[in-house]
């Protein structure tokens, strides 16, 4: 019998299982920096959090709340700057990268900067920052995201951070990297990943008490649907344990 | 002009102009015409910006989210009345002060919220209703590269990020096929910018400056400043400078004005010496929602306060410890 758990509780533990050991995930703020921490104390007590401006190789012990604050270097390995993170990043060495975004394509394009117009926006939102940067170098990157039409969307307002841009082929066309891109959406509802040939986003597993058509309902684009979608095992009994009472025992993530 | 010379053709490139030029030559000889003695540059805030910061320049902070970010200075900007501002826009706290006081006129922006706590209003209130007239796109590490770039004294530097988004497209980047690989590779432009703000742990009189931890990208934009206000929570003497001369990642001779600020980073934090002010920061969230509570906020915490030094009093010693780290700031 599992405990009860949050929305929050349920994608942290989701996304945590996504990371290997021996791996290294450039992590951003929020849900990132818990399922790392959540990752270092299960399957991946050798990850290697790195944070973009400075910190690589940090034990997660307190929950970081910035991406530059002292918790993001504690016990580190090395505290350089942003220009040697994101440089180790375009030499190869970052396996996974966290993304969110306000939208998201069937490519999985990100939006983080205007809905509407770029010159005198209808909402002007906070811009790539290291968004384009980790979608553009790191080897696998996890989105992030509330599920809902508005989110999952057939176009972009602004195309902030690379997906598979227009689908195969098309990151190696515009010089990015060959070999990078996005690797699984990580959801309230559902894990997806990406179908290899056509490189559209597709459903893979639905969370607890979630159907493939709730998952359907709530996307604004065509999903692809892979053959046998699973089931995503709730957070355990210990995952909970171990976010509680050491990750955030302050509970701003429940 | 040798006209063997064959031109690289562009495959693509930005929209936007630059919002400020590439001038090499002339950064070449403002950094001639720098001193490299060792003169004592300390005075206050107000000196500083009185001094080396005009109407309409270029300028740029140096910090992440809400550590280490020069708020003393940021504060006595927006005292001094000094507008129209262009900016690179790397920021969390101290960006907020200066689009509540309507500063800003165009915008080299990367990233520009309040993190965990989510959008800016008062960026929100300054783009959508076009009193900033000009915001240009760019990545974290593409506005870093940039500042490099500057730092390497060379007009551009190759990158492969921005490639194939509209991040691109409404930047001043360009891209070519490399000469050597032939693959697409954007240029980002050098940035230098006229007046840069840094906050650091320790300075000495001369501006030799020293950062514990990380140090985001205080190295390249220290390095592309072309005038450098630097704010220090301690001074010392040189000679404890020299015993971690390899701890210094600004000397002295980039340096134009050093400023004592203990808790400078107010109300943000400062690796190993104070936690940041949640409860004043959450407040400053809820105000920062309207114009009339960023107005409210702005009279008690900048405009009522002379000085750096008025604020702390303000704070009082007590609340102050609470944050620190460290003995003895003040």
């Amino acid at each position: 019998m599992t405990q009860e758990y949050s929305p929050s509780e349920l994608l942290i533990c989701l996304a945590s299982r996504v990371m290997e050991d021996e791996s290294t995930a450039f992590i951003g703020t929020g849900i990132p920096m818990l399922a790392a921490s959540l990752a270092q104390t299960m399957q991946a007590p050798n990850l290697v959090p790195i944070f973009e401006f400075g910190g690589t190789g940090a034990i997660l012990e307190k929950l970081p709340l910035a991406v530059g604050d002292m918790r993001t270097y504690n016990k580190a390995l090395a505290a350089s700057g942003i220009c040697d993170i994101m440089e180790t990043a375009q030499r190869g060495f970052v396996e996974f990268g966290f993304l969110g975004g306000a939208q998201i394509d069937k490519y999985g394009n990100l939006n983080s900067t205007v809905i509407g117009e770029q010159e005198l926006p209808k909402v002007r939102l906070p811009g790539s920052g290291g968004g384009n940067d980790v979608g553009s170098t790191c080897w696998r990157t996890i989105a992030i995201m509330i599920h809902d039409k508005r989110r999952f969307i057939e176009k972009l307002d602004f195309l902030t951070t690379p997906g598979f841009l227009t689908g195969p082929g098309a990151r190696e066309a515009a010089g990015l990297p060959a070999g990078t891109g996005p690797y699984r959406v990580v959801t309230n509802l559902c894990i997806m990943g990406y179908d290899d040939e056509t490189k559209r986003m597709k459903l893979l597993s639905v969370n607890p008490d979630v159907t493939v058509q709730d998952v359907i309902d709530n996307t604004g684009f065509e999903l692809l649907i892979a053959d046998e979608v699973s089931q995503n095992e709730p957070p355990t009994n210990e995952e909970l344990r171990i976010l509680r009472k050491q990750i955030d025992p302050d509970g701003l993530y429940r | 002009m040798n006209q063997d010379l064959k031109c690289i053709p562009l495959v693509e490139e930005g929209e936007a102009s630059l919002i400020q030029p590439i001038d090499l030559e002339g950064f070449r000889n403002h950094n001639r015409g720098k001193t490299k003695a060792l003169v004592d540059k300390m005075m206050t805030e107000e000196e500083a910006i009185m001094q080396f910061v005009k109407n309409g320049d270029y300028i740029g902070f140096e910090l992440y989210g809400t550590v280490r970010c020069p708020m003393s200075l940021t504060r006595a900007l927006v005292r001094s009345g000094k507008t129209d501002f262009r900016l690179a826009g790397q920021g969390v706290h101290e960006l907020d002060l200066l689009f509540g006081a309507n500063m800003i006129r165009e915008i080299d922006l990367t990233y520009i919220g309040l993190e965990v706590y989510g959008i800016s209003a008062n960026l929100r209130r300054r783009v959508e209703s076009g009193d900033i007239t000009k915001v240009v796109e760019w990545s974290n590490a593409g506005i870093t590269w940039r500042f490099k770039a500057a730092s390497m004294g060379v007009p551009f530097v190759p990158a492969r990020t921005m490639l194939g988004t509209d991040t691109l497209r409404k930047s001043s980047a360009k891209v070519i096929e490399d000469p050597f690989t032939g693959e697409k590779i954007a240029l980002l432009p050098a940035l230098i910018l006229d007046v840069g703000f840094i906050h650091v742990n320790r300075a000495d009189k001369y501006g030799n400056c020293q950062i514990d931890g990380i140090s985001g990208f205080a190295f390249e934009m220290a390095r592309a400043s072309k005038n450098l206000i630097i704010s220090a929570e301690e001074i010392v003497s040189t000679d404890e400078i020299r015993e971690h001369p390899d701890r210094t990642i600004i000397p002295y001779y980039l340096v134009d004005a050093v400023v004592q600020a203990p808790y400078g980073s107010w109300p943000g934090e400062m690796s190993s010496y104070y936690e940041r002010d949640e409860p004043h920061y959450k407040m400053f969230i809820e105000k920062q929602k309207t114009q009339e509570g960023t107005d409210e906020y702005m009279k008690e915490w900048v405009y009522d306060l002379p000085d750096h030094k008025a604020l702390l009093e303000k704070l009082g010693k007590e609340r102050l410890e609470k944050l620190s780290l460290k003995e003895d700031l003040i």
